[in-house]
């Protein structure tokens, strides 16, 4: 068991160090334009040339890039171009606004995914079932942006419920969370509620279910006690690996509603060209999800009695 | 499940009944039926755009006008009302619809070929070509998609073939795992072996013995991901990453339409509804097609 998670974090360790090089290598073509961006679009060549070299761009690859890990390592990012202020300080509050966002949705989509996911999964075929199924066909056919017009349509100018826009300009307001939260979850529970739904029926089916039916014990005991149990351990890994697609999903979230979150600070810093902030954000997001695919690995072998007790001898 | 079986002289004529019979078997359900719909409308749409009596879609009308209004001259009607720049919304969606179609089917197409290729190689030779080529993999999908999308565009620019190569990037590595997993279990057939023993090349084995006998879960696969492709043309579009305007675009015509919604709303619920119905009708295909592959 330690052996294997041991196996998988290096492996995210692995793939973290290459994707980080591969980052670093693509924008380091771009060193004229970012000195354009810093002296202005009436600066001449000679003076984006001097200034690349007083900021040390001109340095060895390699020097630059071990001096960029090093430092993003003790927490130090470099400096945005855009912002003139250091990476790290802008990072940190757009991601505590992100992680509000996710959280809240995260808070809403899991119970009522697996609540779906379950109650349709025990009775396989029935009109809850199928009717599940299709509500999240069509949830997951909407994308983001596209149902994010159709709820501002319906709550802020046909019911002017909710305001349009969570630019939070006037300090921390819940009711401009209620729509990018609303239509995260509306794009994201179907799969999950399928997901769960497609492990209950398969746990339902099986023999040891079957026995505890026919021994005459109640339902309501045989799906909590027994069902449940083994069909939850699948869910879990997709709701972990969601993270993954939430991210996504922020992003053009956070665009559509100006929310000062981490998507629309990567976005930004990416139609800019703010090349330390892109790099930082970057890193950030697949940390999200490299984790995430190691949390749900590991969880998954935790939580599966199958591989955690075959997992000594095989692996 | 899947049938397996090795493919032999009579494949042509094996394919064509395989066909019929996915047909008939399609007939049984309503929601693959519905599916299939929604796409012949909008691949109805797409190629009759230059004939249907439309307006230009890039042209200038009159600003702002409510769907069913009448134009002017009194003889124009909006049938779903101008944007804010006053062009016409139905004909700009109709276009859209050919637009998406076609670079989202060039981009599927891209990633399939790339996909494939890798999922074979990985699968049929295995060892350090395996390794080598699910490390990659590995790296690109520890990007989340968006993440990739907005990094390699805003790098290299949003042309449409740069569209479809950034789209290849982050769907070729999924496709190689599912070719990859399907290949693994197919090369131990009996099929391969006697392939092998007659002395077949390995790029014969692969896309000959191989390839046509995991066509089944890649063909429901492609469905949905002509899905995500559209998702993510649109999205990128919304984005002001996508191609590039003034031809029409249903995720920027969301966006352009945005700041003024108050006012146009039909501006940005028509585009909202295509995409999403699009997407659903590929969704709900390649639900049918799955459901009927189990059967099977």
């Amino acid at each position: 068991m330690l052996r294997l998670a041991a196996r998988r974090f290096g492996a995210m360790i692995l793939i973290m160090a290459v994707v980080s090089f591969i980052l670093f290598l693509i924008f380091e073509t771009d060193k004229l334009a970012v000195a354009g961006k810093v002296l202005g679009p009436y600066s001449s060549l000679e003076q984006r040339e001097l200034w690349l070299e007083r900021e040390g761009y001109n340095r060895p690859f390699l020097v630059r890039y071990g001096e960029w890990v090093t430092d993003a390592l003790r927490g130090d990012f470099g400096e945005s171009i855009r912002f003139k202020a250091p990476v790290a300080d802008l990072l940190w509050p757009r991601l505590a606004n992100s992680a509000i966002l996710a959280g809240l949705v995260f808070l809403l989509m899991i119970p009522l995914s697996l609540l779906l996911g379950v109650l349709a999964g025990m009775r396989e075929g029935s009109l809850l079932d199928r009717g599940l199924s299709f509500l999240s066909i069509l949830t997951t056919s909407v994308p983001e942006f596209a149902s994010a017009a159709f709820l501002v349509a319906l709550f802020v100018f046909e019911l002017r419920w909710l305001p349009g826009t969570s630019a939070m300009t006037g300090g921390f307001d819940w009711s401009q969370l209620v729509l990018p939260v609303a239509v995260l979850v509306l794009y994201d529970f179907g799969y999950v509620a399928r997901m769960t739904r497609a492990s209950m029926a398969e746990v339902m089916t099986s023999h040891y279910i079957r026995t505890a039916i026919l021994k005459g014990l109640p339902r309501h005991r045989v799906v909590l006690r027994h069902a449940l149990r083994n069909a939850l351990i699948a869910p879990f890994t997709v709701i972990v690996l969601q993270l993954n697609w939430l991210l996504s999903g922020v992003i053009v979230v956070e665009v559509f509603f100006a929310y000062k979150g981490f998507g629309a600070l990567l976005y930004d810093a990416a139609m800019f060209g703010d090349i330390y902030l892109i790099e930082a954000c970057t890193m950030v997001a697949v940390f999200v999800a490299v984790f995430s695919q190691f949390v749900s690995d590991v969880g998954y072998t935790l939580l599966n009695p199958r591989i955690r007790f075959a997992g000594s001898t095989v692996r | 499940m899947r049938r397996l079986r090795a493919p032999g002289p009579g494949e042509a004529a094996s394919a064509a009944t395989a066909l019929r019979r996915a047909l008939g078997s399609l007939r049984e359900s309503p929601l693959a039926i519905t599916g299939a719909a929604i796409l012949a409308f909008w691949l109805a749409m797409a190629v009759l755009a230059p004939v249907l009596p439309l307006a230009d879609p890039n042209l200038p009308l009159e600003p702002l006008r409510p769907p069913l209004s009448v134009g002017a001259d009194g003889s124009t009607t909006f049938w779903l009302g101008t944007d804010i720049k006053g062009r016409d919304v139905l004909s700009r969606l109709i276009w859209g619809a050919r637009r998406v179609l076609v670079w989202a089917g060039l981009a599927t197409l891209a990633a399939y070929l790339v996909g494939i290729a890798m999922g074979l190689v990985a699968g049929y030779r295995g060892g350090w070509w395996d390794e080598a080529l699910s490390f990659l993999a590995n790296l690109l999908l520890s990007f989340p998609v968006m993440v990739l999308y907005i990094v390699v565009i805003t790098r290299i620019g949003a042309s449409p073939i740069n569209i479809v190569l950034a789209v290849t990037f982050a769907s070729a590595p999924a496709i190689m795992r599912i070719v990859r997993g399907l290949v693994l279990d197919l090369k131990t057939r009996d099929y391969v072996l006697a392939a092998r023993t007659r002395g077949e090349g390995a790029l014969w084995i692969m896309f000959v013995e191989l390839l046509p006998n995991a066509r089944g879960p890649l063909i429901v696969d492609a469905c949905l991901r002509m899905g995500y492709t559209t998702i993510a043309l649109a999205t990128l579009g919304f984005l002001g990453l996508g191609l590039p305007p003034p031809d029409p675009d249903w995720g920027a015509m969301i966006a352009e339409t945005q700041p003024m919604g108050a006012f146009a709303g039909h501006a940005m619920l028509f585009p909202a509804l295509a995409v999403s119905s699009l997407v659903l009708g590929f969704n709900l295909l390649a639900d049918g097609l799955r459901e009927i592959s189990l059967r099977d």
